[in-house]
């Protein structure tokens, strides 16, 4: 039954009730090709007990990959996985006691929604009476207590989901592994649940790794961010980090800096203040890498670039207005021909002229790409 | 009532609107009429005429056939004849296409050369078949000058013109007929329900009983039934591979001379009655027990 692998470990160290006395889990230069295609080059985090991460990316950044590769439903190229001091990418799945959630849930669709959860206690044989305990609370704290005894089929998007969650989290997993959770949920139920993503993970502490390609989820409920792009990492931080100083373009344009400006900087810089000239503009702004002189780029969010400022900026002739609720989304034109997006509290017609300005720490500019 | 009464407008409307709705739906309904017509032509009508006709016998009171079948041991121990042969074909069938479509499950290159191998012994018909195994198989054939070859047997092993040719025959073209149907009903099931299942601690064994066999019993049930429809009825390999005369009189070739030996088409149909209510009572059986199983979407939530 047990497959050629090698070494089949004892049992009981699967699971280990409680989290157990579990630490970190260590990527160390994880790998994953797929014939001649890397869908991940060597990701090395360590994820601390009760820490929640997020791998954030566009689709086939490889984060789904690192995810299925940390749950061992995909054998690592190279590189290796650590639990403290336990080696765990050479373990099947089912050693490795980790708790998953699915893009499609993945509920069995046979079961009850009882049953659903107390799958991982019966395979782990946890006695009756302690897993209808486990089962009952687990039902409490994802609020289906009336639903336990119905089938998958006969729940809603949003129920579906939290079944997953409790079947996960149930078996007290040192690990909770989520593949885009909420990617199926419209809209309002989406953010009802990253809402009780959030309540969960205080109530439970248990370490969580998330993968998500929509940046608001990611930084909403991580601790720490893990940018991803063609399978390497960009940028590892804190959300705010991420948020305001992206570690290069890529990470910029992922975050919704959406005016990428071509430029000239008077002068050369380690990084900080730098003048910016071009495209019949003059900025100032914030070198976040080493730039040389010359050409570089400067990227502005669109909440950024305020369209009231004062005499010092530069004039630009609104495209288009898009009503947005609290604020208008404009597109605007500078004399030169250069298109931007900004944010106008106020409403603008196209064919206005309205100066545009930016704070110097909110232009962030990067070296031009190869 | 009032409030229907001060918005006529309203109402009418709306009557109107389900009675085209309605109508739409009868002309929808119209679209059945050829296949139904097909059906009672072809199915139907032949089925009552056969059954009026097996109680209208040459001699003798209205069930007359039937006690003639079931009191002469020639022709009632044709239907034990035939169980003991279609039963265990169905049961090795459907026995084998399970292991070995659910190693496959996996989309490979295997599972498509397998599929395209296994497509061709259905393609090429029982007739066919049976005679190619009654060389094969017979005295002089391949099989029997390996087997003396590598000293296996000392004699040639007796598989033609036995019980033995006609079950082999049966499983050569019956299993690709239950592999292919098993193999698209496994991999109609979603594989991130049972890699949900290793996660949650079941290995191998414990995610084939747990998640893969109850959302596979509705499916093999089925099989079971087409498998052993097909194998009930048998009668090329029968006539061909087995021994027509004796041990392999399966009820086919009873109703086969009845028709056309003795001419009394009574009788034969009285046969192909009793044979379909063997069929019948079998399939029942199998599908009531599927009844006990989860029918219903194989699949883990909204796709």
């Amino acid at each position: 039954m047990r497959g050629a692998r090698a070494p089949a470990p004892p049992r009981e160290a699967a699971p280990s009730p409680a989290g157990g006395a579990f630490g970190e889990l260590r990527l160390e230069e994880v790998t994953r090709a797929f014939g001649g295609a890397v869908a991940l080059a060597g990701l090395t985090l360590t994820v601390k007990r009760g820490e929640f991460v997020t791998l954030l990316g566009p689709s086939g950044c490889g984060k789904s990959t690192a995810l299925n590769c940390i749950a061992g439903l995909l054998p690592v190229t190279q590189g290796s996985i650590w639990l403290d001091d336990r080696r765990i990418d050479v373990l099947r799945p089912e050693e490795r006691g980790f708790g998953m959630v699915f893009q499609n849930y993945a509920l069995f669709p046979h079961m009850t929604v009882r049953k659903n959860i107390g799958f991982g206690l019966a395979m782990r044989r946890v006695p009756r009476e302690e897993a209808r305990r486990r089962v009952d609370q687990a039902l409490a704290l994802v609020q289906l207590a009336e639903h336990a005894e119905k089938l998958p089929g006969q729940l809603s998007g949003g129920q579906q989901q939290r079944v997953a969650i409790a079947r996960a989290i149930v078996v007290q997993p040192p690990l909770v592994l989520m593949d885009e959770p909420l990617s199926n949920l419209d809209a309002k139920l989406r953010i009802e649940m990253r809402t009780e993503l959030k309540r969960i993970h205080q109530e439970l502490g248990r370490s969580t790794i998330y993968v998500t390609h929509d940046q608001d989820e990611a930084l909403s409920l991580a601790d720490r961010v893990v940018v991803l792009k063609d399978g390497r990492v960009q940028q590892i931080g804190t959300p705010e980090a991420v948020y305001t100083r992206p570690a290069n373009l890529d990470v910029a344009r992922f975050m919704g800096y959406r005016n990428i400006i071509p430029l000239a900087a008077a002068a050369a810089g380690e990084g900080g203040p730098v003048r910016l000239t071009g495209a019949g503009i003059a900025l100032r702004g914030t070198a976040q890498t080493p730039i040389g002189e010359g050409p570089v780029l400067a990227a502005i969010r669109p909440d950024d670039l305020e369209l009231d400022g004062g005499a010092d900026g530069f004039e630009g002739r609104v495209e288009s207005v898009e009503y947005c609720g609290r604020d208008y989304l404009v597109d605007l034109v500078t004399a030169s021909g250069l298109r931007l997006h900004g944010r106008s509290l106020r409403r603008v017609a196209p064919g206005d002229r309205l100066r545009c300005h930016a704070a110097p720490s909110r232009v962030l500019v990067y070296p031009p790409e190869s | 009532m009032a409030a229907v009464e001060t918005n006529p407008p309203g109402r009418s409307r709306s009557d109107a609107w389900s009675a085209a709705k309605t109508a739409g739906a009868d002309r929808t309904l119209m679209l059945l009429v050829p296949g139904a017509l097909v059906v009672i032509l072809l199915f139907i009508y032949p089925f009552l005429y056969g059954l009026l006709l097996s109680f209208a016998p040459k001699a003798g009171s209205v069930f007359a056939n039937y006690r003639t079948f079931f009191t002469t041991p020639r022709l009632r121990d044709t239907i034990a004849t035939t169980l003991w042969i279609a039963v265990p074909a169905t049961l090795v069938n459907v026995g084998l296409a399970l292991p070995i479509a659910y190693r496959m499950r996996r989309n490979s290159r295997w599972q498509r050369l397998l599929t395209a191998l296994l497509v061709i012994p259905i393609t090429l018909g029982t007739v066919l078949v049976a005679e190619g195994l009654l060389t094969y198989l017979g005295p002089q054939g391949w099989f029997n000058r390996t087997l003396i070859d590598l000293g296996l047997a000392s004699a040639p092993v007796r598989l033609t013109h036995n019980y033995w040719g006609v079950v082999l025959s049966l499983v050569i073209t019956g299993f690709p007929f239950a592999f292919l149907l098993v193999l698209s009903y496994i991999t109609g099931i979603d594989p991130a329900l049972a890699q949900a299942a290793a996660t949650l601690g079941a290995g191998p064994a414990a995610r084939f009983r747990h998640i893969y066999l109850p959302l596979l019993a509705p499916g093999l049930a089925i099989a079971l039934c087409l498998s052993f429809v097909q194998a009930f009825s048998v009668f090329p390999s029968a006539v061909l591979l087995g021994a027509p005369a004796g041990p392999t009189r399966v009820i086919s070739i009873a109703a086969y001379q009845a028709a056309f030996e003795d001419y009394d088409y009574a009788m034969a149909s009285a046969i192909a009655m009793v044979m379909g209510a063997v069929q019948l009572v079998i399939v029942a059986a199998i599908l009531a027990l599927r009844g006990v199983f989860y029918r219903g979407p194989a699949a883990g939530g909204k796709g």
